[in-house]
């Protein structure tokens, strides 16, 4: 039997520009009627290019951002921060790991305070505790002890990703929102991190809401897909069906816009050039 | 006779700690008309070797080459106002944020009008017409009104084409991308891939692709290169080197794709490398 972590239904949000002094004010729909659900342990991978509004699904999804309607429940329980704010339990319960691993880290601040200050503002631990609550996370994310009192700089770019998603899980929480947490990475780095991700889902049973625009990272980590076109979701299913039968004609756009590296298509594209 | 050739390519970077090598000891020839592709991660050294060529390292860099050709000519024996008559004319080069290699400041058809002037010496009307054309190859909807935009005003995409107009503005001999397309959404990246492979293929320029996506490689290049900590590890036509790879880096780079993944796992780099790896790498 699974539980469903997270659902939403229907989720619309538009941002307002206020007018300026030769324009007028306008509206634009970023995300546009957007339902989904994910199931403990499981990952839903949001597919689409850039201005799709896939990042403030994400934002709206990590109690970020209100939507401007629709519904959202995290372990059941309907949240709208537009309305009666959110508690410590709420913000424990989803985390965000963002993009860029060197623009998201405090570079004044030491890895250890990085990773005590979510039990600092969220709970009241005292510090002996959330030290070791932290050196233990380090481990787990596969680093070291030595690096607790090392400030950001000192790491490379796939071990910050690595600490940020440390601090994403120090809450313990039960959902992930991993914006494209490996498209600043090189390619065996991102392996790496890809295979993190996998074994502290397995480890803590998370789920997982992982944004990217790399359809083979994609198909690699993903259960269900959705992919995102102009705020709205035009393709939603598994991951077998999705890539398998892909039904809109923008989903099969962007399998074609994939490079393929097989030698088959190396073949093909050799034998086209020759003949042209 | 090669279109550039060069042999034990070394550049260093003095820093407070001492020289660091960027680039140890790289040979490197491409013909006319040919597609080179060099792959690697970051700090492997491939932009550095082309900064090299072009001329771009800062002052802390130090370049040592046995020999350093281009079309014949020895780049290590030209004054840097020599140098620059043949770099952005003959060689050119594309870089990887086209929003920020663009000048805020100008409106691209300024920026793309500029080379023209520098190079080709050409009067206000023939670069206008130029400019115009250029845009039309690299296919811009409405030339005219878009020479008079500023880089803010258009996407990374558009942005890209503007910097591919410049780079091929003077009839480059070779042009040089360097992850041209990174910044870019897949579908944008599959539309300017297509164009600089057309716009070799169509003015028989030689291309060197820098890039760490093995699927641009697979896609564009006819000869790769892999590179790792700044030393070739191996040199293979496009085929061989996806049919069957000879270093255990490029072995371990492939297998790493996740489209290769076997089982639960990617193996990461660092599993079948020579190197002991760093503390932190291999997650347990």
């Amino acid at each position: 039997m699974s539980t469903t972590v997270l659902e939403g239904k229907n989720i619309v949000r538009d941002y307002h520009i206020g007018g300026g002094l030769f324009t007028g004010p306008r509206t634009v729909h970023a995300v546009k009627g957007v339902s989904f659900k994910v199931d403990k342990g499981k990952t839903l991978a949001i597919v689409g290019e850039s201005g799709c509004g896939k990042s403030t699904l994400a934002r709206i999804i990590t109690l970020i951002d209100p939507a401007t309607s629709g519904e959202l429940f995290i372990d059941g329980n309907k949240v709208d921060i537009a309305k009666g704010g959110l508690t410590k339990e709420m913000r424990r319960k989803v985390q965000i790991v963002f993009q860029n691993p060197y623009g998201s880290l405090n570079p004044r601040q030491k890895i250890g305070d990085v990773l005590g200050e979510p039990l600092l503002i969220n709970t009241d631990k005292p510090a002996s505790e959330r030290r070791d609550l932290a050196m233990k996370m380090l481990k787990k994310v596969g680093l070291g002890h030595e690096h607790y009192n090392r400030y950001p700089h000192m790491f490379s770019g796939g071990q910050r990703q690595r600490i940020a998603i440390a601090r994403a899980l120090m809450l313990n929480p039960s959902l992930l929102v991993l914006d494209e947490p490996v498209s600043a990475l090189d390619l065996s780095v991102q392996a790496q991190v890809l295979n993190l991700l996998a074994d502290l889902q397995d480890e803590f049973q998370l789920t997982y809401v992982f944004i990217s625009h790399d359809l083979s990272v994609v198909r690699y980590i993903a259960d269900d897909v959705m992919v995102m076109y102009f705020g709205e979701a035009v393709e939603y299913g598994s991951r077998d069906e999705v890539f398998a039968d892909p039904k809109h004609s923008y989903t099969r756009t962007l399998f074609a816009a994939t490079p393929r590296a097989d030698v088959a298509s190396i073949k093909a594209r050799l034998a086209k050039k020759k003949a042209a | 006779m090669s279109l550039l050739e060069i042999k034990n390519l070394t550049v260093s970077f003095d820093t407070a700690a001492g020289p660091f090598m960027a680039v140890q000891g790289i040979d490197l020839s491409i013909e006319p008309r040919e597609v080179l592709a060099i792959v690697g991660e970051s700090g492997s050294g491939k932009s550095v070797s082309m900064l090299a060529v072009m001329g771009l390292l800062p002052n802390t860099a130090t370049v040592k080459a046995d020999r350093m050709a281009f079309d014949g000519v020895d780049l290590l024996k030209l004054s840097p106002s020599e140098r620059r008559k043949i770099v952005g004319k003959d060689i050119s080069m594309i870089f990887q944020e086209p929003i920020a290699s663009l000048n805020p400041c100008f409106t691209v058809g300024f920026q793309i009008e500029e080379v023209l002037r520098f190079h080709m010496g050409m009067d206000r009307a023939q670069r206008r017409a130029r400019a115009i054309e250029l845009m039309k190859l690299v296919g811009i909807a409405d030339p005219e009104e878009r020479l008079s935009s500023f880089p803010h005003q258009m996407s990374g995409g558009q942005c890209q084409r503007v910097m591919i107009a410049i780079a091929i503005a003077c009839n480059p001999k070779l042009l040089i991308a360097d992850e041209p397309t990174t910044a870019l959404d897949v579908t944008i990246q599959k539309q300017i891939l297509d164009l600089l492979v057309s716009l070799q293929a169509k003015y028989g320029m030689g291309l060197i692709m820098i890039t760490h996506n093995m699927g641009v490689v697979a896609e564009t290049a006819d000869r790769v290169i892999v590179q790792y900590k700044g030393r070739k590890m191996e040199e293979a036509d496009v085929l061989s080197l996806f049919e069957s790879p000879k270093s255990n880096y490029t072995r371990a780079l492939l297998s790493a794709l996740p489209e290769n993944a076997v089982g639960d796992r990617l193996p990461t780099v660092s599993d079948m490398m020579f190197e002991p790896a760093p503390s932190a790498a291999g997650a347990t």
